[in-house]
């Protein structure tokens, strides 16, 4: 900011015998004002980030009988983050695909009266609370889930992950995770939508005038312009998801972790905090900040790899 | 490979609009016919029916009957997919696939056909279609990379390239010098000379120089006022419409005093 000496904020005449404008202080004003609030997001970054080290550091080098399960701060930890992930990954899995359908029916294939319809009802969705989707899921969703569950553990039961064993009010993982695709759905939808309207009309019909079919032509413009923009998509949803607390924390009846996902037990990150924080105090404290911090590194990394992914594409893109 | 087409009577409406009115005449195989005109008098989207592409905007549609190799396009039954293989469109701006390499670009249209290609074959198609649209020289060296890489003038040459690979009867362009300079323009006139041996071509045109430069025949379409549909006024050789033509307003309009 040294600059602003030399710029041409004196007012009246200058030495050159141009007159001043009087610009200069509003561009002033206004790049401190940018400077300051770019600032505020580093410094609580900043804050959040060393209040997270600073007290996660006791459950980390504690002695390992002195933590929960008594083996340490990192097996303690492990198993909170495999289920975390397990119940982001299959909530992408499912919502990913559907999002995109939705998406593509409300840019391509609806007459406009209707998917203007779709278009408002997704968004809807988006405006439930999460803890909204929490009762749900746990007071209709789960047991709604419970016959398909039984039926699964029947037929498929010799795959571990479906059984042995039902919960028998469907507050498994597979239920959480579902929910958490529910929720994550309309920011995949809403985004991607957004991203499929802006493909050029000029190269949609180069395709359609090569004798594509309309699926054709989705595949050969729609797809390959979006690629970038589906991934940002799907990383949000994926960074909702694993943060995703109430709606985990209301579904799920929490335990160790088991392969089977239809059966209580497994926990997630943000679940295991909230349920366990009002009550805990010193070590036990320290262990849940601790998961906090290993949940925002993951966070972070995904972010990271999503960034990766769309930036390798970038000559391809389109945007040339 | 090239063939006739003959326009019998072809209305065309974009919803309750009527755009073009009663349009025939015979365009004939290994010749270039030209569409001149003022804005918005309907030359393009005629042109467009030729292959069926107005149908992308919503609610548009035509009557009349387009015969191409004695086929009606506009017949119950006939998929515009299938006349869309067999009539390549060149557009106003050049549009090749950006996600896609040069060579990819090339064999789009293939690729769409579903036809196994060996490697040596498709490495085959794609000389052709590049040395058909005289881009092989420039680009033989970088087939690998993105078609958005090339100048305006090369990317239409792709585009050229693109639509001549399948192997159409017939090649509509849609002022495809529009967006290019004046050497690109050259370029592409030069091509569309050698282009006619194979393929009927049909090309709508603003600039009436160019007109006389590639066309054998020309027809000119007006439009009475604004709201009223366009129409084919005059349909002749290039020359006669250039030099002596029948209608009062074709002479006005080639001799610059309006449009």
């Amino acid at each position: 900011m040294s600059q602003v000496q030399t710029g041409p904020a004196q007012a009246g005449p200058s030495q050159s015998g141009i007159p001043s404008r009087g610009g200069g202080t509003g561009d002033t004003v206004f790049k401190v004002l940018t400077v300051v609030a770019a600032s505020i997001i580093l410094a609580v970054l900043f804050f959040v980030a060393l209040f997270l080290v600073l007290n996660s550091l006791p459950a980390m080098t504690a002695p390992a009988e002195t933590v929960s399960g008594g083996r340490g701060f990192w097996v303690y930890v492990l198993p909170l983050v495999i289920g975390t992930l397990i119940s982001a990954f299959i909530a992408l899995l499912f919502a990913t695909p559907v999002a995109i359908l939705v998406a593509l029916f409300i840019s391509h294939f609806a007459p406009q009266r209707i998917s203007k319809g779709v278009g408002y009802t997704i968004d809807l969705l988006a405006a439930i609370p999460s803890v909204v989707y929490g009762a749900w899921g746990m007071s209709f969703f789960g047991p709604a889930l419970v016959p398909l569950y039984q039926w699964l553990a029947k037929y498929l039961g010799f795959i571990p992950i479906f059984g042995p064993g039902v919960s028998g009010l469907g507050r498994s993982l597979l239920t959480a995770s579902l929910v958490l695709a529910v929720m994550i759905l309309p920011i995949i939808t809403s985004l991607c939508r957004e991203i499929f309207v802006q493909t050029p009309t000029l190269h949609e019909e180069a395709a359609l005038a090569l004798g594509a079919t309309k699926w054709e032509m989705i595949l050969m413009t729609v797809f390959p312009f979006a690629r970038a923009g589906i991934v940002s998509s799907v990383m949000l949803g994926l960074g909702r998801a694993l943060g995703e607390t109430m709606a985990i924390a209301l579904v799920l009846s929490p335990g160790p972790l088991t392969a089977n996902l239809l059966d209580t037990g497994n926990n997630t990150i943000p679940a295991e905090i909230a349920l366990n924080y009002p009550e805990a105090f010193g070590l036990r404290q320290s262990e849940l900040i601790g998961a906090g911090l290993v949940l925002f590194v993951l966070t972070f990394l995904v972010n990271m790899f999503a960034r990766w992914i769309v930036g390798r594409y970038s000559q391809f893109s389109g945007a040339n | 490979m090239s063939t006739r087409i003959d326009a019998r009577n072809v209305d065309v409406y974009y919803g309750d609009f009527h755009a073009v009115e009663g349009v025939s005449l015979v365009m004939e195989p290994r010749t270039v016919t030209a569409f001149i005109g003022p804005s918005g008098c309907g030359k393009t989207t005629f042109l467009r029916t030729i292959n069926r592409m107005h149908e992308v905007i919503p609610g548009a549609y035509a009557t009349g009957e387009i015969l191409i190799n004695d086929q009606n396009i506009y017949a119950t039954g006939v998929d515009p997919v299938d006349v869309r293989t067999m009539v390549g469109m060149v557009f106003q701006r050049p549009n090749p696939f950006p996600t896609m390499s040069i060579k990819d670009n090339v064999l789009a249209g293939y690729k769409l056909n579903g036809k196994k290609l060996s490697a040596s074959q498709a490495d085959d198609i794609v000389e052709k279609a590049l040395r058909g649209a005289n881009l092989w020289t420039e680009v033989k060296d970088r087939l690998g990379l993105p078609g958005s890489g090339l100048s305006g003038g090369q990317q239409q040459r792709l585009c050229i390239a693109r639509a001549i690979a399948v192997e159409p009867d017939v090649l509509l362009m849609d002022e495809p010098c529009s967006a290019l300079d004046p050497i690109s323009t050259l370029a592409i006139e030069d091509l569309i000379h050698e282009l006619k041996e194979t393929f009927t071509i049909v090309i709508v045109t603003h600039n009436m120089q160019q007109a006389t430069r590639v066309s054998d025949k020309t027809g000119f379409f007006n439009i009475q006022g604004v709201g009223l549909p366009g129409h084919l006024v005059e349909f002749d050789t290039t020359e006669k419409i250039f030099s002596n033509p029948r209608d009062e307003a074709t002479e006005r309009y080639v001799s610059g005093q309006f449009g």
